[in-house]
């Protein structure tokens, strides 16, 4: 188990929370019902991980609040007005028993969770490199108005609005921004991150699966926000070597004019493939910042973009 | 002179136009109303220029039901866009107009109806508990008053003159920074909030030296009220925090007025401080707002169990463990801002830590409930739909606060859905609560009981409707503030959520109906005595409504629910009135509250030598208000013992 901290309900193979989850598809005889819920259709380990705390986290706050659901409806049903069978003590308004039972019950359910929040929180850090057999690869992401840039360093090639991955191989995701804050976020294979501009975030996640799962922005960014969005194009690793074989070879490349030019603010930007790239590029754009970084063409073609 | 303002400005969208249209007609009518039954005389001595607290409380009361309105309806059009705005269908909003409406229905509902509604109980409630005649500052409460009315009518010229701003209701930077947001709607949304903002940090440092100062006779700590503890607490945090609110947008207009860099991307500005620094304030406001309905919510179970209030020590202490663990867990609003996991664990475990004390609170309320004789009135109603809502958003917040579980929901419409549970389950209805139980306080007629259990069913079912469908679509993917998404599966989710917001609108509409019913038949709404609800505490011992000294004879205190007490062991006296010392009204409120208001508009709009005019007024106002020497006047004995004998006091 990649992660081993976040399976706190998981007895020897027994783990509660899959077992509950399997069942649950099982039940619904129209998988395609559930689906929809990507993230508990999870594709990678941290994601996984992450919808099993989740579920956790929940059974064990059930723990209080049955036992409040079922007091306030069978106090308020016995203790109405129009009982007058039921007892009715006015001068009552104090119990050390009971006090300290409401009391400590809470805190020692709280005290689990803070034990799974420390070890999950550090266990699923966005920043830890995740180890596997294959090894990793590089992947530089700047959130642009209101675009993704890909920057693939170890391979030369860059890609916007479109990410191929291939699959069971660690991912290390530097993100950055040339734009108003972002969040770079794959809700299949795992949490997000945000992307601001004159910084490095990291993050690293890894797709189990083959498949195409969607990506977005998670903070509003402006106008174009709701179209901020790509394709992660999940392939087995052979797949993905030919393909980025076959961008080497495309036409289009991306240096710092393109970039200029890219840059621009656009919405629902078409997906769009960079056989070369500068090396220099993500490192350019976020250093940029060290001195004015004014937007004057921002302005012009504000209104053009609609 | 008059900066960048020009006749631009001037609204082009036919919805809007349409807004400003309504608006100035309701104004115009307004105007001639009055002007029509000659009552500007009426109205400026009793009610604009009154420092009587009862006076100032439904003053705020009926700013915050008018800017509820106008939230609703950006509610709706949001909810309308996103009911429609799927695939090919763009929706009938431009990105630009809707991301304005989610920020203007953020910072309304916050600044606007929670908090004028969370100040109109505050002011109509806390000096009769605490047997007081006024609040320590009579005259700085009116300009408190003021102030927030001149942020709200600022919000509302933001919709006619020019923009509000578009980039959600924090307003982060770098986006809310010049680069990205070169219009005024930024500008506007910093003057009205910094200019309401005063007025809250002044009311609250008014409400602690009351409650410092100005208990009745025997009312020891330990003896007040637990509404007034967490009123106590609620503005403690105000005092801390508003403070930061206040620089830092601050700091934000200095990078949009003088090109500094505190918060930009370049030049070393780090917009990563704002977002720390906004939700220092931030985290402790959705405290400020809750506390007061915790304390609302102790007194309704409390009085319609007909009995003592279970745990009265726990419930003070819990309030002041959730005021202090308030300010500690700020980070957890953005945990997937790249700190570090142990940072991100301290802040996720502090928030779950807020837990314990407040399950504690909903226990010792149930066990309120436990051997009482509970009359389900719609305060007890409210108390109940809180009960089962909040501790739902509890458990979703439960779930925000695990950094590892937050990566996956943070900013989707999970938190949406999370926030609106415990805002509308806990803030609201512990108002709603509030307001039904005391309206006969303060009107001296109660609100019609049928009409108000409707209003609260809509607004039950509507809630459920409206939000569940919420908590789905983040666990679907979703985020919020999209004006636009290509899911078709997501549609059916928005429409069952619009569906929902129509139920909690007609429920509004029947509250609004409630208020108007309960007008024409207040004589048969009249409560006998000032004791609507047989109460316990010190409130209901004076006449409903009641007389402008609120009492004529200060009561002695000797421990917790006295008017309870009282009634047990009751030992008539002979009373023997005194003089009473009172407040003369003030114009100094509104007068600085208009300059203010021309300040905020002026600076807006870059006009910066009418700018200096409005400053010079307002120190103008001050110096002349530190001339008028004769700020009191004597209500003899004698009238009072007039009043008395018409009175319904007990």
């Amino acid at each position: 188990m990649l992660f081993d901290y976040a399976y706190p309900l998981k007895v020897g193979k027994n783990d509660i929370i899959l077992t509950m989850m399997q069942s649950l598809r099982n039940a619904v005889t129209a998988p395609s019902l559930l689906s929809g819920f990507v993230l508990f259709n999870p594709q990678g380990p941290v994601a996984e991980a992450q919808m099993h705390i989740f579920f956790t986290a929940l059974i064990l706050m059930l723990v209080i609040a049955v036992p409040v659901f079922v007091i306030a409806a069978v106090f308020a049903y016995e203790y109405r007005k129009s009982n007058t069978r039921a007892r009715y003590m006015p001068t009552w308004d104090h119990n050390t028993f009971g006090e300290f039972v409401w009391w400590t019950v809470p805190t020692v359910v709280i005290a689990i969770l803070a034990v799974v929040s420390w070890h999950s929180t550090r266990d699923l850090d966005p920043y830890k490199p995740i180890h596997a057999e294959a090894a990793p690869v590089r992947i530089q992401v700047v959130a642009l108005d209101w675009k993704w840039l890909f920057i693939y360093p170890d391979e030369g090639i860059a890609t916007v609005n479109y990410l191929r991955v291939p699959t069971k191989t660690p991912l290390a995701f530097e993100i950055t921004a040339d734009a108003p804050m972002n969040s770079f976020w794959i809700p299949q294979l795992g949490g997000q991150i945000y992307a601001m501009a004159g910084m490095m975030t990291k993050l690293h996640l890894l797709a189990e699966t083959v498949g195409k799962y969607q990506g977005l922005s998670g903070n509003f960014s402006g106008a174009g926000f709701s179209e901020m969005k790509f394709v992660a194009d999940a392939v087995p690793p052979e797949s993905y070597r030919s393909w980025t074989a076959e961008v080497k070879n495309a036409s289009s490349t991306l240096d710092m004019s393109t970039y200029a030019r890219l840059r621009v603010p656009t919405i629902a930007h078409a997906s769009t493939t960079y056989s070369a790239v500068d090396p220099d590029l993500f490192t350019t754009i976020m250093h940029s910042f060290m001195t004015a970084r004014q937007k004057p063409e921002y302005h012009q073609n504000h209104a053009g973009t609609h | 002179m008059f900066g960048r303002l020009t006749l631009d400005a001037l609204p082009h969208d036919p919805i809007v136009i349409a807004a400003t249209v309504f608006m100035v007609c309701v104004g115009a009518a307004t105007l001639c109303f009055v002007t029509y039954f000659r009552a500007w005389g009426y109205i400026w001595h009793e009610w604009l220029t009154s420092v009587d607290h009862k006076k100032i409380a439904i003053m705020y009361g009926i700013t915050a039901f008018v800017m509820l309105v106008r939230g609703l309806v950006d509610a709706s059009m949001v909810r309308a866009q996103q009911a429609i705005a799927v695939g090919n269908s763009a929706g009938y909003l431009p990105p630009d107009h809707f991301d304005q409406l989610f920020t203007a229905h953020g910072v309304i509902m916050i600044f606007f109806v929670a908090m004028p509604l969370m100040f109109a109980i505050i002011n109509a409630m806390l000096p009769l508990q605490l047997g007081t005649r006024d609040v320590a500052f009579p005259v700085l409460n009116s300009i408190s008053l003021w102030l927030f009315i001149a942020g709200a009518v600022l919000m509302n010229i933001s919709l006619t003159i020019g923009e509000f701003a578009a980039a959600g209701w924090l307003a982060y930077p770098p986006l809310s920074g010049l680069a990205y947001s070169p219009g005024v709607g930024i500008d506007y949304y910093i003057w009205v909030i910094q200019i309401s903002g005063v007025g809250s940090l002044l009311s609250a440092v008014n409400f602690v030296a009351t409650i410092i100062k100005e208990r009745a006779p025997g009312m020891t700590l330990m003896n007040m009220p637990i509404f007034v503890w967490t009123v106590f607490a609620s503005m403690t945090l105000i005092i801390i925090s508003f403070p930061v609110l206040t620089a830092t947008l601050a700091m934000l207009s200095l990078d949009r007025f003088l090109g500094m860099h505190f918060f930009t991307s370049d030049f070393g500005g780090n917009p990563m401080m704002y977002i720390n620094l906004i939700w220092t304030w931030g985290h402790p406001e959705v405290y400020i707002l809750i506390l007061p309905a915790f304390g609302i919510f102790s007194e309704v179970v409390s009085n319609f169990s007909q009995k003592r209030l279970f745990g009265y020590r726990s419930m003070v202490y819990a309030t002041i463990a959730i005021m202090f663990l308030s300010f500690i867990v700020w980070a957890h609003h953005f945990f997937t801002m790249g700190a570090g996991a142990n940072v991100n664990a301290f802040f996720g475990i502090m928030t779950m830590v807020i837990a314990i004390p407040a399950g504690v609170k909903i226990f010792n309320w149930l066990f309120t409930m436990y051997r009482g004789r509970i009359d389900f009135r719609t305060p007890m109603l409210w108390f109940m739909g809180f009960v089962f809502t909040f501790t739902l958003g509890g458990m979703s917040g439960i779930l925000l606060s695990l950094p590892a579980v937050d990566f996956q929901i943070n900013n989707s419409l999970f938190l949406v859905a999370h926030f609106h549970n415990t805002i509308i389950g806990g803030v609201v209805f512990g108002y709603f609560a509030g307001i039904s139980y005391w309206f006969p306080k303060i009107f001296g007629f109660k609100l019609d009981e049928r009409l108000g259990t409707y209003a609260f069913w809509c607004w039950i079912t509507g809630f459920f409707t409206a939000f569940m469908p919420l908590y789905a679509l983040g666990i679907m993917g979703a985020t919020r503030r999209m004006s636009h998404y290509s899911d078709p599966s997501w549609q059916p989710f928005f429409i069952v959520a619009g569906i929902g917001l129509v139920i909690i609108l007609v429920g509004v509409f029947i509250q609004f109906v409630q208020i108007a019913w309960s007008i024409y038949k207040r004589h048969e709404l009249r409560t006998p005595t000032g004791d609507a609800w047989y109460g316990r505490s010190l409130e209901w011992m004076t006449a409903s409504p009641p007389p402008v000294y609120n009492f004529a004879i200060i009561p002695h205190v000797h421990g917790h629910d006295p008017l309870w007490a009282r009634k047990q062991y009751p030992h008539p006296s002979i009373p023997l009135y005194t003089n009473i010392e009172l407040p003369r009204n003030s114009s100094v409120g509104i007068v600085l509250a208009a300059c203010s208001l021309a300040l905020g508009f002026t600076l807006v709009w870059h006009m910066w030598i009418l700018a200096a005019l409005s400053v010079m007024g307002i120190i103008g106002a001050v110096i002349a208000r530190s001339f008028v020497t004769h700020t009191e006047y004597i209500l003899s004995a004698h009238e009072v013992a007039r009043i008395e004998a018409r009175s319904n006091a007990l």
